[in-house]
């Protein structure tokens, strides 16, 4: 398999930190930068691969796959018998785990994407961030995680008492919200959800991938070049 | 118990859950939310879905929240009933997942804001549209539509030549956008885009779903 990414980038590592919970190593999963700061992403070559000219893409034999969350799934599915299990161990535990990486698709990644396209994509290309943006986005981002402070009290992980996918998913933009934004206090202040996070981030697979990330946030980047 | 369904008529997250019932011949509930005054904001409805949203469904097993994650469970429970909406190999499977994240990141947020601004911004706020927004959203909309012109020049539905969940997510968004915003030739003058949402659009569950709910 190919995967075309970026590295550090927030949906490329998604898809590489599944790779590492599956044992997946670099024959079975090669990876291929993409080049945002030339532009290679809106290129023909790589549009015939990704229409929308966002990355990651997977390529697989004949199958040609985007979207971070789809290609996580197909991972999870197409490895299921091999590393960490990442959609539990029965039907309802699977349904569990596709609520909450909605959840994290839905309610959770489009304010904390908000937040971090301002505090770190904006300012890496010399531009000041919409402070009023930020406000509103992280008002919303702290009434979700009021929620996830509730059910995290209840049990350990998001789906039930097990890793899943639906946990993994939330990595890449906590990390980047913490250690790049350095706005940690809305995951801190909340004992659960910090419990949770350390639990998650303290997983080998993870702590495997992260370094990846601060050695190329120096860089510029380009906003919405990630899907 | 049977199914419920926690919702109303109006939420096109509900619809495109109470559509894909229908495709899988799954008999529902529909159990009205009384939005207007909050009903989703009631502790019943939170201990449901904590977030406060509709739909919420509810079998004998589980009670689940978020359309599609609710999609992907009636489809895959009931796969030996009604239309196949999930592919049947592993290629197809996960071209059913792409199209529908692409419809949740890339589809309906811009068609949503105009429905939004064009449509729902009146009846529930008495207010205008917002020319600013309109022209943003409809610029990344025609954007999109792009894409899925060539896409569906080259098959007949989004993950391939198979009616799926992924098309089904498109349904209630767009026809509130073709009927309400006066904006449907973005989709008209698109000759692949509007044949196959001719073709989804009047599939005899989609009728019976505007006809009855």
């Amino acid at each position: 398999m190919k995967l075309y990414g970026v590295p550090g980038s927030i949906c490329t590592t998604r898809v590489l930190v599944t790779a590492a919970e599956k044992g997946l190593d670099k024959t079975q999963l090669q990876h291929i930068p993409v080049d945002i700061s030339a532009g290679d992403q809106k290129k023909p070559q790589y549009l015939a691969i990704q229409p929308f000219g966002q990355v990651p893409a997977l390529q697989d034999g004949d199958l040609t796959l985007f979207e971070s969350r789809a290609v996580i799934r197909y991972l999870a599915d197409k490895y299921e018998g091999q590393g960490t299990p990442l959609y539990g161990s029965s039907n309802r535990d699977r349904a569990l785990v596709e609520q909450w990486l909605e959840v994290e698709s839905h309610n959770f990644n489009p304010h904390i994407s908000i937040v971090l396209n301002e505090l770190v994509f904006t300012m890496s290309r010399g531009e000041d961030p919409d402070t009023k943006l930020v406000t509103t986005h992280y008002e919303r981002l702290d009434r979700v995680l009021d929620v996830y402070e509730a059910h995290l009290s209840r049990q350990k992980y998001l789906a039930g008492d097990f890793f899943s996918l639906a946990d993994l998913s939330h990595l890449p933009t906590i990390f980047y919200l913490i250690r790049v934004a350095k706005k940690p206090n809305v995951i801190f202040r909340r004992p659960h959800v910090l419990t949770w996070w350390q639990l998650i981030s303290n997983r080998p697979a993870w702590k495997a991938i992260a370094p990846s990330i601060m050695t190329v946030t120096k860089q510029p980047k380009t906003a919405s070049t990630s899907a | 118990m049977g199914v419920k369904v926690y919702g109303i008529p109006m939420s096109t997250a509900t619809r495109n859950v109470l559509m894909v019932l229908m495709e899988k011949e799954v008999d529902f509930e529909l159990v009205p939310v009384d939005m207007k005054n909050l009903g989703h904001k009631s502790p019943e409805h939170l201990a449901m879905n904590p977030f406060g949203k509709v739909p919420v469904y509810q079998d004998d097993d589980i009670t689940l929240f978020e359309s599609r994650a609710i999609n992907r469970y009636v489809a895959s429970k009931y796969e030996g009933q009604g239309t196949p909406l999930l592919g049947s190999t592993p290629k197809e499977q996960a071209l059913v997942q792409q199209w529908m994240e692409v419809e949740g990141q890339s589809y309906y947020p811009p068609c949503g804001a105009l429905v939004s601004q064009l449509f729902f911004n009146k009846i529930f706020t008495g207010q205008g549209p917002d020319p600013a927004i309109v022209e943003v959203n409809e610029a990344k909309f025609n954007a999109v539509l792009d894409i899925y012109e060539a896409r569906l020049s080259e098959s007949k539905y989004l993950a391939g030549d198979f009616f799926s969940l992924a098309d089904i997510g498109h349904l209630a968004h767009t026809e509130y956008f073709m009927a309400h915003t006066g904006k449907a030739d973005l989709i008209n003058s698109r000759k692949h885009v509007a044949a196959w949402w001719k073709d989804i659009s009047t599939r005899p569950t989609w009728k019976k779903i505007k006809r009855h709910v």
